[in-house]
């Protein structure tokens, strides 16, 4: 059997950062394994070790850069990983769900796996819809924002609970072959271990450009532009409580005391 | 082709407070393009939600009986359904769990381009407008979509005010076909989760922690401080994600909804996730090292500080 990862290298930013036009700028940029999609490599790797010949590949849409964060994937267990780069994407603005999941179903045709994970959003663009459009693309079934999962490769069917508001889960059967975005809490992910990241750099990573799964370049004509990207204004009348630490400390004393839930 | 069709939500018998929202935000797009609204409810008792829905600037009420609860198949071929009868040029979905798991199969199915987890729509001549938030909610970006032919929206709950008033909707049954045998997922029930030795929601103090608390060891700090406080503690999700506190302690739209006299945020930076659980409290205090953080936009009171220092002193302060 095989479990097929997506696999985002996302950017993220710290406390203090600049835009430069619709983008963060350069110099703020940090990149990352997409922390959902961490969880979803995690819960991929567990099942293969349960499991008797169960295969975990990793396909991420991405630049050379993002070989890194692959090799982390590769490093916590994965087998063998996919990277999607070409001119085309190079040159693209914005990637939206519709072509992630054009291109993903591209990947998923090629592979044919009985199972696809990926995280319940990127912690970036924060889309959180690639998922489920990829499962009605290739007519897989789905499950989305999935914080248990009970797989029985047997009966070709995945027990999860769907993690909904106001803690309440449901209960679904799903049946394979199923897409299943991940939530975090899930599991615990494991730190690649060193031994993981050597054998990680002998994994084989192949990367396919869109002609080479059969892809026409205009899917990187996204419907949805981002034409302006600023830092959201607030009409905050928080009070700030100034001083060091002590001072601080006492004044919020106060307010616990006027607030009548401290004596 | 100008009108809205916006879909209802609701579970286990009740209408969820999103859909009186879709309701305004419906009402805001149809206004922009001199369209009337649809609103579809699916599944469930049908009858008792279409007339709650009747609302102020709802021109149409559509019920589809069909299930009881939500199943994605069914509201997919629904929705897809009603949206050939119907025609609209927006289709308007929540961007809630059961949003995410439907919106983006029928914007898919019905080749439509998908705008998730709006907080802002506008309609300008054939373009929709929409304001959306990136990178934990540190950015918010301006999309722009030809929505000449057709366009799927998903809004974020608690973005737009619920409409209240009553209205003159005319409610309509329709019939839609589900065909059954594409069907591959069962809903099998439901479970609370969280119930333990304390109920968050019935504290006065609540002191909560996030992800600013590093390590595991670290939460002795806040289990002093609420000692000394006879306060109860909280977190929002990273630490129940890494097993520090039981689940019956997140605080957020997944986890509890709190109304404290207090709630003191120590090292939570206040994802929209998380406030939405917890912007009823009477009194909100912040502490935290990124004066940028959203949680201070919501603050009473806000220290921008090394909780490793100010906690230790406030316990202090109380003795102890």
């Amino acid at each position: 059997m095989k479990v097929l990862v997506t696999v985002k290298e996302v950017v993220t930013v710290g406390d203090e950062f600049e835009i430069s036009g619709t983008e963060i700028a350069e110099q703020y940029r940090e990149y990352d394994l997409n922390e959902w999609d961490n969880y979803a490599v995690e819960e991929a790797v567990q099942i293969s070790e349960s499991e008797e010949d169960i295969e975990v590949v990793t396909a991420t849409i991405g630049p050379e850069r993002s070989d890194e964060t692959i090799r982390m994937a590769l490093a916590k267990g994965a087998d063998r990983a996919l990277r999607i780069w070409d001119d085309d994407l190079e040159a693209a603005e914005t990637l939206d769900v519709e072509a992630k999941a054009e291109i993903l179903s591209a990947v998923v045709e090629a592979e044919d796996p009985d199972l696809v994970l990926t995280g319940v959003q990127a912690e970036d663009d924060a889309f959180g819809g690639t998922g489920v459009a990829l499962a009605e693309r290739v007519g897989y079934e789905w499950a989305a924002v999935v914080n248990d999962l009970d797989f029985d490769a047997d009966a070709g069917v995945a027990s999860v609970r769907r993690e909904l508001e106001g803690g309440v889960e449901e209960l679904t059967d799903v049946d394979l072959p199923a897409v299943l975005t991940i939530q975090t809490g899930i599991n615990e992910p494991r730190y690649a271990s060193l031994r993981g990241i050597r054998q990680a750099q002998s994994k084989p990573l192949d990367v396919r450009t869109l002609a080479d799964l059969d892809v026409d370049a205009s899917v990187t004509d996204s419907a949805l532009d981002v034409t302006e990207m600023y830092v959201p204004e607030t009409d905050s009348d928080v009070e700030l409580i100034e001083g060091s630490a002590d001072e601080s400390a006492g004044r919020l004393a106060d307010v616990l005391r006027e607030k009548g839930v401290a004596e | 082709m100008s009108d809205v069709l916006a879909v209802a939500e609701h579970r286990r018998g009740d209408l969820r407070d999103v859909s009186l929202e879709l309701i305004t935000a419906g009402r805001e797009l149809a206004d922009g393009t001199g369209g009337n609204l649809h609103v579809a409810v699916i599944g469930g008792d049908v009858d008792a939600f279409a007339d709650e829905l009747n609302r102020e600037g709802v021109d149409r009420v559509l019920t589809v009986a069909e299930g009881e609860e939500f199943n994605h198949g069914v509201y997919t071929q629904a929705v897809a359904a009603l949206y050939d009868e119907v025609a609209p040029q927006f289709l308007l979905l929540p961007n809630t769990v059961n949003g995410l798991d439907y919106a983006p199969a029928v914007a898919t199915r019905l080749g439509l381009p998908y705008v998730p987890d709006a907080v802002g729509l506008d309609v300008d001549a054939d373009r929709l407008v929409a304001t959306r938030e990136m990178y934990g909610s540190k950015v918010a970006t301006t999309n722009e979509v030809d929505a000449s032919g057709g366009v799927t929206v998903s809004v974020r709950d608690a973005e737009w005010p619920p409409t209240e008033a009553a209205g003159d909707a005319v409610i309509e049954s329709v019939d839609v076909e589900i065909d059954e045998s594409t069907i591959r997922s069962t809903v099998k029930g439901f479970e609370e989760v969280g119930a333990g030795d304390v109920d968050i929601s019935e504290a006065d103090l609540l002191v909560s922690v996030g992800r600013g608390i590093e390590e595991e060891e670290n939460l002795e700090l806040i289990e002093e401080l609420a000692e000394t406080l006879d306060a109860t503690i909280s977190a929002s999700r990273p630490i129940i994600d890494n097993g520090w506190l039981p689940k019956n302690r997140q605080v957020g739209q997944s986890g509890k909804v709190v109304m404290p006299d207090v709630y003191l945020a120590v090292g939570i930076s206040g994802a929209v996730q998380h406030v939405a659980g917890m912007k009823g409290a009477e009194t909100i205090i912040a502490i935290n090292t990124d004066p940028n953080a959203p949680i201070f936009d919501l603050a009473d009171y806000g220290i921008v500080g090394d909780l490793f220092e100010v906690v230790p002193a406030l316990t202090e302060e109380f003795g102890g």
